[in-house]
């Protein structure tokens, strides 16, 4: 089976204090360490698993400028065969619905039996390049997805539903499918792995190669425009102990104590 | 007069709460934008959710199909690209749950209209759509322009809005099913649940849920042990579930439980969205973390802002002390 996973390269942000910059329309990002989208991940992983279980190809592709080559570096390392950077100034300001214009330009001149990408972008989380990049193709796709099997044609999936549900649903092959973590548990990459990884080509492709108009993708292309960041009104603030583990853990104590929990 | 279109979202018999948070702020919407509020309701035998719905819109728009029992985002894409195409609503709002995420973005495509997902907020500023949403798991908002169109789609955050019960009532119209042919490509099979686990974090009156902040199992005795001193039993958000240290079952927030126990204590959780739905209701919450902007802490009743690894043992110690 040959498989295509979109990637994304993120600012790892879950436990990193983030500033708003100067512009007041993005954060700053000097000092952030950047890595694959968590979820991209898990679907790189999943790629790679279904590869060595019934053969073919992995392709990992990716938006973005030169530095997203890490990002694609690590695909490549993990069992990824191919890599592909889309890169061009004119991408700036693209949405996710730009995104997955210039997705479907470039995949639809590959072959592939399946699209795999993340359910969401940790950083902007529009959770929507799967769908729309599927619709784009024309053909089916399935969200939030826990679990695949393959047969005869189609690809039956577990969709992650609210509170511990799932459904079971069957997509017609091919499909995009978008992966939601927890499906597998991503294997950590040898020293030989990224050796090897080093040495492979990143194929990078601009938006003339793809053949959309300028008009089609970054700001103009997109249907959101940001106009400013900020940071959440509180809906209530805690109240902060301050002091030593010792001074902080009497107050808690005091605080149950008060409440009859101890 | 145009519209305002809120898809009603219901699974295994029950209206989902989301339905009634989208009436709400679309009844607000239709009135400022002087545009009429209709609901959309597909299924099989699903009159009752009809007249349920219908005390909340002055119109339900009612597809009846055998092929529309349970969700499946191409029969329902076909049916609403056929209703936004005759009716070319001004707005139509979508839960941005696992159904609505799976549905919105592809029909948005198809139709070629623009779609802002996952909105906390909605207001149109002359005939332009102002969104509000979330980026970086909550640590800050974005407040956006939508594409200049005529009809608009959205994705709503769960209970990112109060249901309110207004009074009206409303007029239902039952408008036949497009879907001739059998729905092929996609198909829903089944529900299913999740295995029983062994411990039931709903029940439990203390919980000590443990977020990415534990950064290694090998961490996972001590903050065990400060819920045992408590009395309490361990929870926590997706990424412990993610990396199989706890199972499923104890799991808090959208796709796992929703809790209320007497104290919890969140510790190394940032308070993402989707685990603050799921404890936000707790009668007293403490929360440990790193970051001072940490989310967690416009939800928390008190929070520490230290090493967790310094915090939890010395609090274990404390109690235990306490108690003798």
């Amino acid at each position: 089976m040959d498989i295509i996973v979109c990637v994304k390269h993120v600012p790892e942000t879950a436990e990193a204090e983030i500033k708003i910059d100067a512009t007041g329309k993005a954060i700053e990002k000097t000092g952030l360490v950047f890595d694959i989208n968590e979820w991209d991940d898990y679907a790189l992983e999943e790629a790679v698993r279904i590869k060595e279980k019934s053969g073919g190809t992995v392709t990992a592709i990716t938006v973005g400028p030169e530095d997203t080559d890490s990002t694609l570096r690590k695909c490549l390392a993990r069992g990824a065969d191919k890599a592909m950077r889309l890169t061009d100034p004119k991408f700036q300001g693209s949405d996710s619905y730009a995104i997955a214009k210039i997705l479907q330009s470039t995949i639809k001149g590959l072959s592939f039996d399946l699209i795999l990408t993340g359910a969401l972008a940790g950083d902007d989380g529009y959770t929507m390049v799967g769908p729309i990049l599927a619709e784009l193709l024309g053909i089916q796709h399935a969200t939030m997805v826990k679990k695949i099997e393959f047969d005869d044609g189609v690809a039956k999936v577990n969709r992650e539903l609210e509170g511990g549900l799932e459904e079971k649903t069957e997509v017609k092959m091919p499909a995009v499918l978008s992966i939601q973590t927890g499906i597998n548990e991503p294997r950590y990459v040898s020293i030989m792995g990224i050796r090897k990884a080093m040495k492979k080509e990143i194929k990078v492709l601009g938006l003339a190669d793809i053949g959309l108009s300028e008009s089609e993708v970054g700001e103009t292309g997109s249907w959101i425009k940001v106009e400013k960041i900020f940071v959440p009104p509180a809906e209530k603030q805690a109240e902060f102990i301050k002091g030593s583990p010792e001074e902080v853990t009497t107050k808690i104590a005091e605080i149950l104590k008060s409440r009859g929990l101890i | 007069m145009t519209e305002i279109f809120v898809l009603a979202e219901h699974r295994q018999g029950q209206i989902r709460d989301i339905t009634f948070e989208m009436l709400t702020k679309g009844k607000e919407l239709a009135e400022k934008t002087n545009t009429d509020l209709t609901a959309v309701l597909l299924g099989k035998d699903v009159k009752e959710h009809a007249k349920t719905i219908s005390e909340y819109a002055k119109k339900v728009f009612l597809v009846e199909d055998a092929k529309l029992e349970n969700f499946n985002s191409e029969a329902y894409q076909k049916v609403l690209s056929n209703l936004t195409k005759e009716h070319k609503p001004l707005l139509t709002m979508i839960g941005h749950t696992s159904f609505g995420v799976d549905l919105a973005p592809s029909l948005a495509a198809a139709l070629k209209l623009p779609l802002a997902t996952d909105c906390i907020d909605l207001a149109f500023e002359g005939e332009t759509l102002v969104i509000t949403r979330q980026m970086y798991g909550g640590k800050v908002n974005v407040k956006a322009k939508v594409r200049k169109s005529e009809s608009y789609i959205v994705t709503v955050r769960q209970a990112a809005f109060a249901a309110q019960k207004p009074n009206i009532s409303g007029e239902t119209m039952e408008v036949s099913s497009p879907l001739t042919e059998e729905t092929t490509e996609k198909r829903f099979i089944e529900y299913v649940s999740p295995p029983p686990g062994g411990v039931d974090i709903t029940a439990a009156e203390v919980l000590v849920g443990i977020g990415r902040g534990i950064k290694d199992e090998s961490n996972m005795p001590m903050v065990e042990e400060l819920a045992k001193a408590l009395g309490g039993v361990l929870a926590c958000s997706r990424p412990i579930v993610d990396k199989g240290w706890l199972s499923t079952d104890r799991q808090v927030g959208s796709s796992g439980k929703t809790v209320k126990p007497k104290l919890y204590i969140a510790l190394g959780i940032s308070g993402a969205f989707q685990h603050v739905l799921g404890m936000k209701n707790s009668d007293l919450i403490i929360a440990v973390n790193k970051d001072s902007n940490a989310p967690i802490f416009s939800f928390a009743d008190y929070g520490v802002v230290d090493d967790l690894f310094k915090i939890a043992p010395a609090l274990k110690d404390k109690i235990q002390e306490l108690k003798g």
